[in-house]
C-alpha cells in the first residue's frame, strides 16, 4: 500500500478533531457565553458612563478573550489523555509536533474563530468606535491562535493533574502579557485614529514565533506528563 | 580535568561530603561581602543629592532584582542540562534554585516599593520594572505550583524544566514588552538607573553586595540540594550507612544513661 | 486459515527488541531490577505476574512511554530513546485504555490509526471480518460494547503496517470464541515475522508460536 506522508497525518487529526468537536457542538458554546458574560460584567461593575467604558473597551474586550481561551484550553488534549488516544498520538509514526500543531489548529478553529465573530458585537455594547472595529478583529485573528499555541504548552504541562485547571491559569497567563499589551494599544490607537502598524508588526510577530517555537515544548511536555 | 569534576559532582554521595565541607568556608566569605557592602552602602557612600538617605535601598534591591534574573536563568539551564543528558544533581538544582529566586524576586519587589513611598507617596507605582518584577514572581510561582502538584518527583522535575525553560524564552518579550507599555503610559518612573552615570563609590558596594548574593543563593542551593540528596536517596546504601551511624551513637549514650538511673532495678 | 504463497515474505529482515538491565522503582518499591531479555521475528514474549508486579510499567517502558530508572531498552541494537520516531513506525501498542475515540464511527477510527501509522497489508473491510466487526462500519464506539471496543482496539494492530506489537492484557473484556479468534491472530503476525510482547492473566494458546514467558513476581 501507498506510504502516508506527514502532511496527510496532519490533515487527518485536523479534520478528526473538528469533526469530534463538531459532534459535541453544544459544548463549543460555553467559552463564547464566558467571554460575553464577563464584558458585560464590567459595565455593571465600574458605572456606564460611556467616556469610562470607551476608554476601557480595548483591555477588557481583550481581557476577556485571554480568559476565555483560557478557560477553553482543557479542551485540546482531555479527551484524548482519558481514552488512551493521547499515548497512540506519541506512538505515531510521526513527528510528535506536528501532531500538536494539527490540535491546536483544530482548536482555534473551534473556539478562537468564533471570538472574532462576536467581539465586534460586543465592542458596540462598550462604546468603541466602528473605526477601531477593524483593527479590534484583526489583532484578535494575530493573537488568538497565539492564545491557542502557548496555552497548549500549558495544558500539555497540566494534563494528567487533578487540579490543572488553577495551576494552569497562574502557568498561562504571565505568557499572555505581551499580546495583551499589544493587542489592546492597538485597538486603543485605532480608536483614536491613531497608526497601528508597529503593535500589528509586534502581533505577527508573536504569531510567527509562536507558530514555529511552541509546538516542541509541548510536545515534550506531552511525553513528561504521560510517563 | 573540569568534566572529570563534574562527573564526580554529578555523584550523589560524593557530592554530599564535599558540599559539606565547602559550606563553613562559603558562609564567612558571603558574610564578609555582605557586611562590606552594606558597610560600604549605608555608611560611607555620600547621600543621594536628591533623595536623601532614603535611596540607600538600592543596595538591597537592585542586587536582589539581578539575583531574581540571575537564578532564572541558572534554573533555566540546569533544567535543561538535567532533561537532555538524565542528570538527577542538575534536575535538583533547577527545582531548589526556584523558591530562593522567588524570594529575591519578593525581596526586590518589597524594597522597590518601598524606594518609591518616599518619593511617590503610594506604596506601589506600575513601573516598568517592578512590573516585570511581578511578572517573574508568577513565573517563579508557576514552577513551583507545578513542582508542588506532580507526585511523581522524577516528572515534576522534568515538568518544571521544561516550564522554566519557556519562562527563559519569554523574560526578553515580557520585558521589552512591559517597557514600551511604560513609556506609552509614561507612568513613573522608581528605577532611573542608567549604567554610565553611577559613581565608583556607589558602584563598589553594589558589586560588594551583588557578590555576596551571589555566595548567599550558592550556599542556600548547596542547603536545599543536601536535604533533597538525602530524601531521595533514603534507601540507599550511603545514606543508611550515614544516618545509622549516628543512630547507634545515640543509642549508645541511651543505653549508658538508662543503666545509671534506672528504677525498675531491685538492688543486686 | 489457509496462507497463500504471496503472505508469506522470505526476504523480511530480522528485527529483534532487547532490554538491558532494566530496573523499575515506583513509590519506593523497585518492581525489577536488572531485567534482561531478547525477542526476535517470529517470537511472542508472555510477561506473567501478579497485580501490581510491574507488568504495565514494564510495557509502557518498552515503547519508550514510561522512564526507567535504570538500563536500557533497544530496537535492533539501537537504543529506542535515540530512535525515537524511527522505533514508533514499526511499534503498536494497546495498552489499559482502547486508544479509540468514542465519538467516531469504527470506520473514521481505523482510518485515523492508518494516517499515524501506515496502512498494513489487510484493508479495513478485511480486518473487520476478522474480528468479528463487520457491519459496524458506521456505528459509533460509544454503542459498541467493552468486548467489541476491544476487538476495534486490535482490529487496529491489523490495518497497520507494525512488526512489533506490544499489548496490555489483551484479552480482557472478550469471550473464549475472542480469545481463540485473537490467538490465532498472534500467531499468523508472527507467522510473517511480527514480534508479540503481551501480558496475560491467562495462559496462552497459541500453536507453531515460539513463545518465551517471563514471570515478574
Amino acid at each position: 500500500m501507498k506510504r502516508r506522508s506527514t502532511l496527510n497525518a496532519f490533515y487527518f487529526l485536523l479534520k478528526r478533531d473538528l469533526i469530534l468537536n463538531f459532534r459535541r457542538r453544544a459544548e463549543i458554546a460555553n467559552p463564547l457565553l464566558f467571554f460575553v458574560i464577563v464584558i458585560t460584567l464590567f459595565p455593571l461593575g465600574v458605572g456606564a458612563k460611556p467616556q469610562l467604558l470607551q476608554s476601557m473597551a480595548p483591555g477588557v474586550i481583550w481581557v476577556a478573550a485571554l480568559l476565555a481561551a483560557m478557560l477553553s484550553l482543557d479542551r485540546i488534549f482531555r479527551s484524548d489523555f482519558e481514552d488512551g488516544s493521547l499515548e497512540q498520538l506519541l506512538l505515531s509514526a510521526h513527528p510528535v509536533s506536528v501532531l500538536v500543531l494539527a490540535k491546536v489548529a483544530a482548536h482555534w478553529l473551534v473556539t478562537g474563530l468564533p471570538l472574532l465573530v462576536v467581539a465586534p458585537l460586543l465592542a458596540v455594547l462598550l462604546g468603541l468606535p466602528v473605526d477601531a472595529m477593524g483593527v479590534l478583529v484583526v489583532t484578535l485573528l494575530l493573537g488568538t491562535p497565539v492564545l491557542s499555541l502557548v496555552g497548549a504548552i500549558g495544558v500539555a504541562l497540566t494534563v494528567g493533574l487533578r487540579r490543572g485547571g488553577i495551576i494552569l491559569s497562574l502557568l498561562v497567563l504571565p505568557l499572555y502579557i505581551p499580546v495583551l499589551i499589544f493587542a489592546s494599544n492597538a485597538v486603543d490607537m485605532a480608536a483614536g485614529g491613531l497608526p497601528v502598524t508597529a503593535q500589528l508588526s509586534m502581533l505577527a510577530a508573536f504569531l510567527a514565533l509562536a507558530l514555529a517555537l511552541a509546538p516542541w515544548p509541548a510536545a515534550a511536555a506531552l511525553r513528561i506528563s504521560l510517563s | 580535568m573540569f568534566m572529570r569534576f563534574f562527573h564526580r559532582m554529578a555523584s550523589p554521595p560524593y557530592f554530599y561530603v564535599i558540599s559539606g565541607r565547602w559550606l563553613p568556608w562559603l558562609a564567612v566569605i558571603c558574610l564578609a561581602l555582605i557586611l562590606a557592602g552594606l558597610y560600604g552602602g549605608l555608611v560611607e557612600a555620600p547621600a543621594d543629592y536628591q533623595q536623601g538617605d532614603s535611596f540607600r535601598i538600592i543596595y538591597i534591591h537592585v542586587p536582589s532584582a539581578w539575583m531574581s534574573l540571575f537564578i532564572y536563568v541558572v534554573m533555566a539551564v540546569a533544567g535543561g542540562i538535567g532533561l537532555i543528558w538524565h542528570i538527577k544533581l542538575a534536575e535538583m538544582v533547577a527545582v531548589s534554585s526556584a523558591p530562593i529566586g522567588a524570594s529575591f524576586t519578593f525581596l526586590a519587589l518589597v524594597t522597590g516599593s518601598l524606594w518609591g513611598k518616599p518619593m511617590w507617596g503610594t506604596w506601589w507605582v506600575w513601573d516598568g520594572r517592578l512590573t516585570s518584577e511581578l511578572i517573574l514572581l508568577f513565573l517563579y510561582l508557576g514552577v513551583i505550583a507545578l513542582y508542588g502538584a506532580i507526585d511523581d518527583k522524577r516528572r515534576a522535575g522534568r515538568a518544571a524544566a521544561i516550564l522554566a525553560l519557556v519562562g527563559v524564552v519569554n523574560i526578553p518579550i515580557i520585558h521589552y514588552s512591559v517597557e514600551w507599555w511604560n513609556t506609552l503610559h509614561q507612568g513613573p518612573t522608581v528605577t532611573k538607573f542608567d549604567k554610565p552615570s553611577i559613581h565608583i563609590s556607589m558602584l563598589i558596594p553594589l558589586l560588594l553586595m551583588a557578590g555576596g548574593f551571589k555566595l548567599f543563593y550558592l550556599i542556600a542551593v548547596l542547603m536545599r540540594l543536601r536535604s533533597e540528596i538525602l530524601e531521595r536517596e533514603r534507601n540507599s546504601k550511603w545514606v543508611t550507612a550515614l544516618v545509622g551511624s549516628e543512630d547507634r551513637r545515640q543509642k549508645t549514650e541511651d543505653r549508658v544513661q538508662e543503666s545509671d538511673v534506672d528504677p525498675r532495678r531491685v538492688g543486686p | 486459515m489457509t496462507f497463500s504463497s504471496a503472505d508469506c515474505e522470505p526476504d523480511k529482515p530480522e528485527y529483534y527488541l532487547e532490554a538491558c538491565d532494566l530496573t523499575c522503582v515506583r513509590d519506593d518499591q523497585v518492581l525489577f531490577d536488572g531485567l534482561n531479555f531478547r525477542i526476535g521475528s517470529k517470537q511472542v514474549l508472555l510477561i506473567e505476574g501478579k497485580n501490581g508486579s510491574g507488568k504495565t510499567s514494564l510495557l509502557r517502558i518498552l515503547c519508550g512511554l514510561g522512564l526507567q530508572d535504570g538500563g536500557e531498552v533497544k530496537w535492533c541494537g539501537e537504543s529506542i530513546e535515540r530512535l525515537g520516531a524511527g522505533y514508533h513506525q514499526h511499534l503498536a501498542y494497546v495498552g489499559h485504555h482502547d486508544g479509540i475515540k468514542r465519538d467516531l464511527t469504527v470506520l473514521e477510527n481505523l482510518h485515523m490509526a492508518q494516517a499515524l501509522d501506515q496502512p498494513g497489508r489487510l484493508t479495513i473491510d478485511q480486518a473487520l471480518e476478522k474480528v468479528n466487526l463487520w457491519g459496524y462500519e458506521d456505528v459509533q464506539a460509544h454503542a459498541l460494547s467493552a468486548g467489541q471496543r476491544r476487538r476495534l482496539a486490535l482490529a487496529r494492530l491489523l490495518v497497520t503496517d507494525n512488526c512489533l506489537w506490544i499489548l496490555d492484557e489483551p484479552f480482557t473484556a472478550m469471550d473464549k470464541e475472542g480469545i481463540a479468534d485473537f490467538e490465532r491472530l498472534i500467531a499468523t503476525h508472527t507467522a510473517h515475522g511480527g514480534l508479540v510482547v503481551l501480558t496475560s492473566h491467562h495462559s496462552l494458546n497459541c500453536d507453531g508460536a515460539d513463545v518465551q514467558r517471563i514471570d515478574l513476581s
